[in-house]
């Protein structure tokens, strides 16, 4: 692991710390800097310190009755930085993991991810993130309370130890427990430097851990977005056009007021809003009105419309080059054989089961947002435009999410929930119906592909051509400006291939359309990855080679690609003999700071049924903090791109998106659940993803396995479109 | 306006609703039992499911009025006091929760099961729960905890 350096604890320097400060009620405020431009951790309002209690800084409080508890700055989605990030501030405070509390941090600054710039939860970074400045943090809490307890006992700190939440002088034989030594600590200064401990060390990080959620989510007491309730709540429903850009032309609100329960009916930015007490008359209400909607100049726009000009595009649009290594144009023309193919993927929806909410209450100058949010800095300020206030008298309440995906990390619906809740003059929780959620979502881009490769009289691949046309997110939602040709997330997973080859060529024509565009999880890794690695089975059939055997000797030794490839085959059995009628297939993408190979087993009956029997994951994420959720994870997104892979496609006709509920946009079902083996390389390399990493490889494996068991190559996404069906 | 009246849980509660209001907003927004959950409105996903006289049914399908003096079950009165029930334990055991959201209604299918087939094989547990979906891909251990659970039963005797 990188923390270690020879055989000495790593030390962290002073200008790691910079800022001690005095808390209301006595207790020490540490300033902690965060790397990459993250800002001076004070906590102080946000987080306040009781009496005798001792909150060395924003992740810690330490009270008087020996409760740990650590703030969750990251938003809990299912991939379990609830259970994590305690692990690391655990770790190196010596706490005792079985009675460590947590709780949801407020938005505040100190909470910024620094590879995100604000604090959200995204890209696969919450461990990324954390991993040094929380075990810092913990480090510097457990320093202070041995200093105090060393004090109390007028002996070297040096030759006390801590364990477990106590403060032993072996020699004297005295201890205390750092509840007894809290308000002691509180009074200390900060530590200039803190030691933090050696990987061999570590009795928490790297050792499978219970989720801590888990209790609350079997029982009905985990309190999701829509779970809010407030005095005088009520509820509100936003109709919104059904026809993409469209805007509010008039509405007739009078039948709709007469619904019992409907409170009142007001326009807001996204659409007009019915605000009731509760859902069902909201429902009601929504249904008794007459909105007029000028649908604009989407009115006409369909899916085939938007793949003809993508397809006309990949000849006569703007390309720019990704990546350019060789010659690959000279190679093609030099090549004994070439391959060719078009490559589709479709729009994505990311079927959060919770569908969007948030409750928002404006009251005593203040305005209290609950959100399910992937993005708390984002939420504040939203939030404080809409109500007027300023970005401090915001206070965001994150609550459990039920799903996010990349989602959550969008503020439409915070916004929806302000505007109510200042409309009603009581606070609202606004709920999307599933089908605003579907309708109305902010999709996975959908993507045209001309790939072409050739291979020379020895029978090598000796050139490796990809152009992309598709729409970008960073362009469409003011990331980066008119004048930039690439978004590094429409080509990641097909600039980066890792293969060893002479000349490749990848560019890139930006082909925006009016259909909303956001992150979807692994984002272009998710279809750059299956376009790629599926057509490297069709170059590997050309060049009449075994796809495992040629990926890998495109590898070099030590890479970590091939460590994760050689891995997932091996526990597959890769060339092993199977059931009759079952097939594999190989992929392996990097993403997101980690490396993933997986093996599909896969069947495809005469009338084209397909069933996936077996996964085996191959996943090297670094150093592991709790392999029991990366497992999990490799599962979760196993399945995430597994059913996108299967059936999942977004299409518009008329300007409006076709798929409404779970019976039109169909997700992975228990009955279409194959095995799926997790096996995760030891590493000591730097913590990498693992809530995205999973999804990129499972699509191109299970259609390299279909074109192993029919000699059928898969070109488009879903199977359905590619004439198969899920079985 | 229609007066019902449901006992939840061993608990009575009434309410005042208009009569094609979904069973699953009356447990939600009059009762405040927030642990059933609203995915889908059309029966099509299985995060509301609760027992009606002891059959699982979808609550957002189901209309208040069928529910009116019947014995209704929700995610909340599946533990015994502070006993769990032997899914609640197994689900936590096996892990299975992620985002957490579906899993009231993945509990309350499974309970129902349990109840009429006390071993059920694989494809028993896929078929009784291949109307609850789960978006973060638990199924694989949902099957495991179902299996735990209902060893766990015939242990006990």
């Amino acid at each position: 692991m990188t923390v270690a350096s020879g055989n000495r604890p790593t030390r962290t320097s002073r200008r790691t710390f910079l800022k001690a400060s005095a808390l209301a009620g006595g207790g020490l405020l540490l300033g902690l800097r965060l790397p990459g431009g993250g800002r001076y951790a004070e906590a102080a309002g946000t987080v306040p310190a009781a009496d005798g209690e001792f909150a060395p800084n924003a992740w810690i409080r330490i009270d008087a009755d020996d409760r740990v508890t650590v703030l969750v700055d990251r938003s809990e989605m299912g991939q379990g930085v609830m259970t994590a990030l305690p692990m690391l501030v655990a770790e190196e405070l010596e706490a005792d993991w079985e009675r460590v509390a947590t709780e949801f941090a407020p938005a505040d600054s100190a909470y910024t991810n620094s590879l995100l710039g604000r604090q959200a939860t995204g890209g696969s970074t919450a461990i990324r993130n954390a991993w040094k400045p929380l075990r810092e943090a913990g480090a510097a809490a457990r320093e202070m309370l041995v200093a105090a307890a060393a004090e109390r006992w007028g002996v070297k700190a040096a030759d006390c130890e801590a364990a477990n939440q106590v403060v032993r002088h072996p020699a004297s034989g005295r201890s205390a427990t750092y509840g007894e030594l809290a308000a002691a600590a509180a009074e200390r200064e900060v530590p200039e430097a803190v030691f933090l401990k050696q990987p061999k060390d570590f009795r928490l990080l790297g050792t499978p851990r219970d989720r801590l959620d888990a209790p609350a989510k079997v029982d009905g007491s985990a309190r999701f977005g829509m779970d809010v309730q407030l005095d005088g709540l009520l509820t509100a429903q936003v109709v919104r056009c059904p026809v993409l850009g469209g805007q509010l032309r008039s509405f007739d609100a009078s039948e709709a007021e007469r619904v019992p329960g409907v409170k009142k009916v007001a326009a807001i930015d996204s659409g007009v809003a019915v605000i009731a007490e509760g859902f069902w008359p909201a429902q009601k209400g929504r249904e008794a009105l007459r909105v007029e909607w000028d649908y604009g100049d989407n009115a006409g726009l369909t899916s085939a419309a938007i793949e003809d000009r993508f397809r006309k595009l990949a000849d006569g649009g703007d390309a720019a080059s990704a990546r350019d290594e060789g010659d690959a144009a000279a190679a093609l023309e030099k090549a004994a054989t070439t391959v060719e193919a078009e490559y589709e993927v479709p729009f994505l929806a990311h079927a959060c089961m919770e569908p969007m909410n948030c409750t928002a209450r404006i009251a005593d100058g203040r305005c209290d947002v609950w959100a399910p949010t992937q993005d708390q800095t984002s939420t504040q300020k939203v939030a404080a435009r809409i109500s007027g206030l300023p970005t401090d008298k915001v206070h965001v309440h994150t609550t459990f999410l039920g799903g996010g995906f990349g989602r959550r990390s969008h503020t439409d619906f915070v916004a929806d929930a302000v505007a109510c809740a200042k409309a009603a003059g009581a606070p609202v929780k606004v709920m999307w119906t599933r089908e605003d959620t579907t309708r109305h979502d902010r999709y996975r881009p959908a993507t045209y592909n001309r790939l072409h490769a050739g291979i020379d009289g020895d029978g090598r691949v000796s050139a490796w051509r990809h152009r992309i046309v598709g729409p970008s997110i960073m362009a469409q939602n003011g990331m980066i400006g008119p004048d930039q040709k690439i978004d590094h997330s429409s080509v990641e997973g097909a600039a980066n291939i890792p293969y060893g080859l002479p000349n490749i060529g990848v560019d890139y024509v930006m082909a925006n359309t009016p259909v909303p565009l956001w992150w979807w999880r692994s984002v272009g890794s998710s279809q750059n990855g299956f376009i790629r690695e599926a057509f490297f089975d069709e170059v590997a059939a050309a060049a009449g080679e075994d796809p495992y055997q040629l990926r890998r000797r495109l590898l070099a030794k030590g890479d970590r690609h091939r460590g994760v490839l050689e891995r997932a085959a091996k526990e597959a059995g890769w060339g092993g003999s199977l059931p009759e009628g079952r097939a594999r297939g190989i992929a392996v993408v990097h993403s997101f700071g980690s490396y993933c190979a997986e093996v599909a087993e896969v069947s495809v009956s005469k009338g084209r049924e397909v069933r996936v029997h077996r996964v085996d994951v191959a996943i090297d994420c670094g150093a592991v903090v709790n392999p029991e959720i990366v497992t999990e994870q490799m599962e979760s997104a196993v399945v995430y791109g597994l059913s996108a892979a299967m059936g999942e496609a977004v299409t518009v006709d008329r300007g409006q998106v076709e798929q409404g509920n779970f019976d039109a946009y169909q997700i992975l079902r228990i009955d279409q659940m194959p095995e799926v083996h997790v096996h995760i390389i030891d590493s000591s390399e730097d913590a990498g993803g693992v809530g995205e990493p999973g999804t990129p490889p499972i699509a191109p494996a299970v259609a390299n396995a279909i074109r192993a068991a029919t000699g059928e190559p898969v070109r488009r996404l879903p199977l359905t479109r590619a004439g198969f069906r899920p079985a | 306006m229609t007066a019902v009246s449901l006992t939840v849980n061993g608990e009575t509660y009434k309410a005042d609703v208009a009569s094609d209001t979904p069973l699953l907003w009356v447990l939600r927004d009059n009762f405040g039992l927030t642990g059933t959950k609203y995915g889908c409105g059309i029966a099509q996903c299985g995060a509301c499911t609760v027992h009606l006289d002891g059959q699982p049914v979808r609550s957002c399908t189901t209309p208040v009025t069928q529910a009116d003096g019947r014995e209704v079950a929700t995610v909340e009165g599946l533990a015994s006091g502070e006993d769990l029930h032997p899914l609640q334990a197994a689900w936590i055991a096996e892990n299975v929760p992620q985002c957490g959201f579906c899993q009231s209604g993945q509990l309350m299918s499974a309970a129902a099961l349990l109840a009429r087939n006390p071993r059920p094989s694989d494809g028993d547990i896929d078929a009784a729960l291949s109307g609850n979906l789960c978006r973060c891909g638990t199924y694989q251990r949902i099957r495991r905890a179902v299996r735990r659970a209902a060893e766990d039963l015939q242990e006990k005797g």
